[in-house]
């Protein structure tokens, strides 16, 4: 134990009594009188509860739920208000369009679907066990996990095939967790007694590995946000302003602001200060809507853009920036390709932290990388619809798996940018509608990972959902929205304003605005042609007097 | 131009003594080069944010373009304030008389060796042609140009209203269109300055000060009692 402070008094004290002062001198590493030590070395906890002195905790759990009951004898009402959260229920009516959406219900281009790959799937759910996705997850409190989120041990995590499930002692050889390490047992007595508030390593578990990898799916979110430097996450960096998710994700009665179905783009709540507490995730929750001081010409007239473009969308250069790259293609009509009977993988892409990543797996089919991705720039006004298994698609065209709401006109509406993901992806040829896949199923003859047949897995997934499918399908391409709003960058690191104020700038594709500096108008081309025909008539005229001159008939040109 | 002290003026009425006068005060000339210099800037500006051209970033650009354009709407103001006050607006009414002349002398008399019919009074300091062309400049190009400018720098104030975007896009061409009537102006202008005596020889009294113009006996006689400064001996 290292002596300061009030613990270097009483020994310097003591070593003046003891007429020894050459043992303070020398004493870096030693031992003091039990009531000095304490009162010198233990800081005031932040939290009025230390876990690791709950009797309850001190116990020998065998699995979650045991975990998740001695969790409940203290703290009652938590599963159930974890129950009412769309963590919990991955089902959530839009209140716009009264879509039902959630991960229990969408499809996206990524995995597909999680009904008929449960186990694999709700390795990220946040309880244990939820097998069926076609009834709602269990009821149970004990099977919340309590842990996944609020674990402060660092050791404890989900196998990624075991329905939310850890891996526990014996583990099964050559599983993965879901974060795509290498399976150990996990302690859950110690991760019991190490809770706390949430972590970014908490959150970035699941949401850092959505869609199979580190930042595959969002492309924002990535490991990179566990450790950023300023360049990387102005809000995250320890160097910055060090938040945790939660900073921003307030949470209430355990349900999080912010939203991929309805977010806000802008502040619902302009009433309340900036920065005073508040249940949305917004930049303007905490900035306000006049973010640059007034002490500038360009400030003041970047003042002036806010209403029209997000802050992101200035202040996001790029995505999949520090190091870590994400998916932007992925192309399921080339999965399945086999090589003497044996799946075939390949590491194409090399990313900026020198990891290899998969470029094709006979599982997944082709994938294509990208880091530092300069996003898909587009209107929006929080609303997101999706296409379903229920939507008529025109195959004949790109089919957005999700549809971006928000035009030019509506003032609650602003210019977003986004992850645009292209895919390939399985539809059923005679209804025009983008099927279920069964992928998942080591045990099964139809899952499409273990067994490569589209005709299987397809029929495999529609009937496990109750779903009409008439048996031929096709590869349809596709794009999916991911709204990019994480890894602010530092203000220098901003878009200039050319990146946009110019010829085929970043937002030539958006429509519904004037862009000053993008080419001349008409009032441009008329005013060029006044000007040349001036300086035609100025030579015309100019020239005429020279050659009558030259010819001695004068051009009033003499002294 | 021959220096003779006898020469008609345009409509052939009273001869008076060609002097040399300060027609142009200070002020004058201040307002004139500063002016000028604005406009050069608000153009090459101007030009960057349309897309013209790249030496610039368009921040700075803004910048610039934003505060020169207020500066020179201040230097406008007290420039219209010294017009009123000093009656030096009258220079700018239009007359229509000699301008045929010297509408005919710019389409014909220039490639003949004719001399320019017209001749600077002290009162009078611009040709029939001139006046007409400045003051369009002052009520028709100047006003749209800085009404629009005002709008288009104001768009903060008026953007929610419907349309807005469409309706910045024609403030904008119309901006854009007044400024290059403005420079097809400017070019015309410099144009003429190398007419008659020479280029430099137009540019000197805009420099100076000085300019050898017609004095009426009474304006001579006025001038040499109250204010002598503002004659000089005629350099030959």
């Amino acid at each position: 134990m290292r002596i300061r402070g009030m613990g270097v008094a009483a020994l310097v004290s003591a070593a003046i009594l003891w007429g020894g002062a050459g043992w303070a001198q020398s004493g870096e590493e030693t031992t003091v009188p039990a009531a000095a030590a304490t009162s010198a070395s233990t800081a005031i906890s932040k939290s009025t509860a230390d876990h690791s002195k709950f009797e309850i905790l001190k116990q020998n759990f065998k699995s979650g739920p045991e975990v998740t009951a001695a969790c409940l004898s203290c703290h009652t009402e938590a599963s159930n208000q974890v129950m009412h959260s769309i963590h919990w229920k991955w089902d959530y009516e839009q209140p716009e369009t009264g879509q039902r959406l959630g991960k229990a219900h969408t499809i996206n281009s990524f995995c597909g679907n999680v009904a008929s790959n449960e186990t694999r799937c709700t390795s990220c759910h946040a309880g244990y066990g939820w097998t069926d996705v076609r009834q709602p997850a269990p009821a149970d409190p004990a099977r919340v996990d309590c842990l996944v989120c609020h674990d402060k041990s660092g050791q404890y995590t989900k196998q990624d095939n075991l329905a939310g499930n850890p891996p526990l002692d014996p583990v099964t050889p050559g599983a993965k967790t879901i974060t795509g390490a290498d399976v150990r047992p996990v302690n859950l007595s110690q991760a019991a007694q190490s809770v706390g508030a949430p972590g970014r390593e908490n959150c970035g578990s699941c949401h850092f590995n959505g869609g199979g990898g580190d930042n595959v799916k969002h492309g924002d979110l990535s490991s990179a946000l566990i450790h950023p430097d300023l360049a990387t996450d102005v809000h995250m960096s320890a160097d910055g302003a060090n938040f945790t998710c939660e900073s921003c994700h307030v949470s209430d009665k355990h349900v999080f602001a912010g939203s991929r179905y309805a977010t806000n783009v802008t502040n619902p709540h302009p009433d309340i200060a900036p920065g005073a507490a508040r249940d949305v995730a917004s930049c303007t929750s905490c900035h306000g809507e006049k973010p640059h001081p007034d002490t500038s010409v360009s400030h003041i007239k970047l003042n002036d853009h806010t209403d029209t473009i997000a802050c992101q969308t200035c202040h996001i250069p790029s995505f999949a920036r520090g190091g870590v790259a994400t998916k932007t293609s992925w192309d399921w009509s080339t999965a399945g390709r086999l090589d003497n009977g044996k799946p075939i993988s390949m590491e194409g892409y090399t990313q900026g932290n020198g990891k290899h990543l998969h470029t094709y797996l006979s599982t997944k089919g082709d994938f294509e990388w990208g880091e530092n991705v300069v996003p898909y720039y587009a209107w929006f006004d929080g609303q997101v619809e999706y296409t379903n298994t229920d939507h008529t698609i025109d195959p004949s065209k790109t089919v957005d798996i999700n549809i971006i709401h928000g035009n030019s006109e509506d003032p609650k509406s602003r210019i977003f940018p986004f992850k645009r993901m292209e895919g390939r992806q399985a539809y059923d040829t005679e209804m025009n509608r983008l099927v279920m896949s069964n992928v998942y199923g080591p045990t099964t003859d139809t899952a499409f990972w273990t067994n490569f047949d589209w005709t299987k897995s397809i029929k495999a997934a529609m009937d496990y959902a109750g779903l009409e499918y008439s048996g031929k399908f096709d590869f349809v391409d596709t794009h999916m929205y991911w709204p990019i709003t994480h890894m602010v960058a530092p203000a220098k690191d901003a878009l200039s304003c050319q990146e946009c104020h110019s010829q085929n700038g970043r937002l030539a594709n958006v429509a519904g605005i004037y862009m000053p500096g993008s080419g001349p108008g008409i009032g441009g081309k008329l005013g060029m042609v006044m000007v040349a025909l001036a300086l035609l008539g100025a030579l015309g005229h100019g020239g005429l007097r020279l050659m009558r001159r030259a010819r001695g008939n004068g051009g009033a040109h003499h002294d | 131009m021959t220096d003779t002290a006898t020469t008609p003026t345009p409509d052939g009425s009273a001869k008076g003594n060609i002097r040399c006068v300060l027609v142009y005060p200070a002020f004058n000339r201040i307002w004139h080069w500063s002016q000028a210099g604005s406009i050069f800037l608000l153009m090459f500006t101007g030009a960057r944010l349309m897309g013209m051209h790249q030496i610039l970033s368009f921040e700075t650009a803004v910048t610039v373009h934003t505060l020169t354009a207020l500066a020179l709407l201040l230097l406008w103001l007290f420039a219209t304030f010294w017009l009123f006050t000093t009656e030096a607006w009258k220079q700018f009414i239009p007359k229509t008389e000699g301008l045929f002349r010297v509408m005919r002398f710019y389409a014909w008399g220039v490639f003949h060796g004719e001399e320019h019919p017209y001749r600077k009074s002290y009162k009078r300091r611009h040709n029939p042609l001139q006046a007409l062309a400045y003051l369009a400049v002052k009520i028709a190009l100047f006003p749209a140009i800085w009404v629009s400018g005002l709008i288009y720098l104001g768009y903060g104030l008026w953007d929610d209203l419907d349309n807005a975007s469409f309706l910045l896009q024609i403030v904008a061409n119309i901006h854009i269109l007044s400024a290059f009537s403005i420079a097809a102006f400017v070019v015309v202008h410099t144009y003429l300055l190398t007419i008659g005596h020479g280029f430099l020889h137009h540019i000197r009294p805009m420099i100076f000060g000085f300019e050898k113009v017609e004095l009426t006996a009474e304006e001579e006689a006025y001038f040499m009692a109250d204010m002598p400064e503002r004659l000089r001996t005629p350099r030959h």
